[in-house]
């Protein structure tokens, strides 16, 4: 059982996929709530043509990605502001054509067809010691912007129109958060993979969102949730020997079920009870009559 | 500062605003004095809430100006706003005191945790609108007019000279309605400047001291109820025919289906009660062209 903890590259991976996921599920509150899980999902397949161009380039991979992320945040935020385009379509066209440019690049060049398997399911084997200090970094980057903007998100993921006439600088805020959302998926990249960062950001909230009416509450809850299914979903590949983004994916998934499952059963007791109550009552409104 | 010694909360001369590039009011001319408590009226969609975002300078603006005025303290004015009740999001989980609590986003500390000073300013004011035994519900769990009252808390916590109101009364029941309307003629009485957007031409807009029509996007009047709410200015911004009808001090404003002949125009005789008034309507309507019923 302890056999994963025995090795360093594990070592660097949980704590890399635990930092990770508690990063995608406190960015996911904002995302879901502001219904922005199709940003997310994009914003992945963007940064991708990012990866691809760096590696091909030899160009820093956190530096490369982390350029083409905000150049496709900034160039989505530009088009999505003109009405006859629209946010979804803007995201559809800008992300789309920013991978393509990745796939485009890779068929010209097929010798590193691995890596970018890698890329795509999340792949923590090579996660270097300089790798975790990266995503630290980028970690403590996003918490920073969380926590000095806190109440301008707050108020514009509850009120987006009314927020500006109380002098909230909502373009801005929505910049920032954008970027901090480009970060979060160049640090997630190497542990989920492309195809399920978006699932990452978007599981543990939702799950927070069924235990908790409370924002404060839902926003540490996501961010333990994410944190712990992304601990236990690497140390779970050590076992069965599938992609890191597959099994926290996985981990998150059921973790999603067990909840909802819960929630269902204890509606079902909840109509049980009121009916049992009712009937009583009953019984006794005859017994008194 | 005004004539009468009052100073100008904010100005519109000539002004054209609208959003993306699209006109949505132009003409505007108006002045906005401290103190006044102001309606606003119009059919759907023809600026009503444009017009209160101009008055923050929170739309685009193409032409004229629009300009703010400043506190007796050379600071920037304080400005609330209520939105109507259905532009938030509902799903969002949050309780009454945190919506509460936005409003004094600019005033708290970088920090995003709650001073206990905050939490007791937000007692206050949710005391003094009747909501205090609410602050840990969730926001969705409440009634309309009690969701209206969190919203004017909201407004009010951070101590507005000028408060906006985006038809504060829509949809709710009457005694509600009354009881909003008695809380906002006591904030106005306190001094708070209040500009307000509603539908309601004869419970709420008819009793106000100034009221602002507008139609055709532009301002179409601007004055006393007895100035605005006539019927040459209804059916201008309405499109439609509109009776006025006076009973003593009240004032009945009713839309007349297009058919009716000689429905148009103004009723100065006094009538006796509701009853009598929609009888005395529809025998207006019916004598074709009568408008001394």
């Amino acid at each position: 059982m302890l056999e994963p903890f025995e090795y360093g590259f594990m070592q660097r991976a949980m704590i890399t996929a635990t930092i990770v996921c508690a990063v995608t599920g406190a960015m996911g509150v904002f995302v879901v709530l502001r219904r922005l899980a199709y940003i997310g999902h994009g914003l992945a397949h963007s940064i991708f043509g990012g990866a691809v161009i760096s590696f091909v380039s030899g160009f820093n991979f956190f530096a490369g990605a982390s350029l083409w992320g905000a150049f496709s945040v900034l160039l989505i935020n530009a088009a999505a502001r003109r009405r006859q385009i629209g946010g979804d379509a803007a995201i559809g066209i800008i992300t789309t054509a920013a991978f393509a440019v990745g796939i485009a690049v890779i068929s010209r060049a097929r010798t590193f067809t691995r890596d970018f398997e890698a890329a795509l399911f999340g792949e923590v084997l090579g996660i270097s010691s300089t790798d975790l200090w990266v995503t630290a970094g980028m970690a403590l980057m996003i918490a920073v912007v969380l926590f000095a903007w806190w109440k301008q998100l707050v108020f514009i993921t509850f009120d987006r129109d009314v927020a500006p006439a109380y002098g909230v600088p909502a373009p801005w805020v929505e910049t920032v958060f954008a970027l901090a959302l480009a970060a979060t998926v160049v640090a997630s990249l190497q542990v989920l993979g492309v195809t399920l960062i978006a699932a990452a950001l978007v599981i543990p909230p939702v799950v927070a969102r069924m235990l908790t009416d409370s924002f404060p509450r839902l926003f540490w809850l996501s961010l333990a949730i994410g944190a712990a299914t992304g601990f236990v979903g690497i140390y779970i590949s050590w076992f069965v020997d599938v992609p890191s983004g597959a099994t926290v994916v996985l981990t998150q998934a059921a973790v999603f079920a067990v909840v909802l499952g819960g929630e269902r059963l204890l509606a079902l007791r909840q109509r049980r009870t009121a009916r049992r109550a009712e009937r009583l009552a009953g019984l006794e409104r005859a017994l008194n009559e | 500062m005004t004539a009468n010694g009052r100073p100008v909360l904010a100005a519109l001369r000539g002004a054209a605003v609208g959003y993306e590039g699209e006109i949505a009011l132009r003409g505007l001319n108006m002045e906005l004095e401290a103190g006044e408590l102001v309606g606003v009226v119009g059919p759907s969609g023809c600026g009503k809430t444009t017009l209160l975002r101009a008055l923050i300078g929170d739309v685009e603006s193409y032409g004229g100006v629009i300009a703010q005025g400043t506190r007796a303290d050379g600071e920037r004015l304080r400005v609330s706003y209520v939105p109507q009740v259905g532009t938030v999001d509902w799903n969002f989980p949050i309780t009454v005191e945190q919506v509460v609590l936005l409003g004094l986003w600019r005033e708290r500390r970088w920090l995003p945790w709650v001073s206990r000073r905050e939490r007791e300013r937000v007692r206050g004011v949710l005391e003094e609108v009747g909501i205090a035994d609410l602050a840990r519900r969730s926001i969705r769990a409440l009634s309309g007019g009690q969701q209206q009252r969190a919203f004017l808390a909201r407004a009010l916590v951070s101590e507005p000279d000028l408060l906006l109101l985006d038809e504060p009364t829509n949809g709710l029941d009457i005694k509600t309605q009354h009881e909003i309307l008695h809380e906002l003629n006591v904030l106005n009485d306190s001094g708070v400047t209040i500009v307000l957007t509603t539908h309601d031409l004869n419970g709420v807009a008819s009793h106000l001291p100034r009221l602002i029509c507008l139609g055709e996007r532009t301002l179409l009047a601007d004055g006393t109820a007895d100035e605005v709410l006539v019927s040459e200015v209804l059916e201008r911004a309405y499109g439609q025919p509109v009776l006025v009808v006076r009973s003593g001090r009240e004032r009945y404003v009713l839309p007349v289906p297009e058919e009716a002949p000689g429905a148009h125009g103004e009723d100065d005789e006094p009538a006796g009660g509701a009853v009598e008034l929609v009888g005395r309507i529809a025998d207006a309507a019916g004598r074709g062209g009568n408008r001394d019923a």
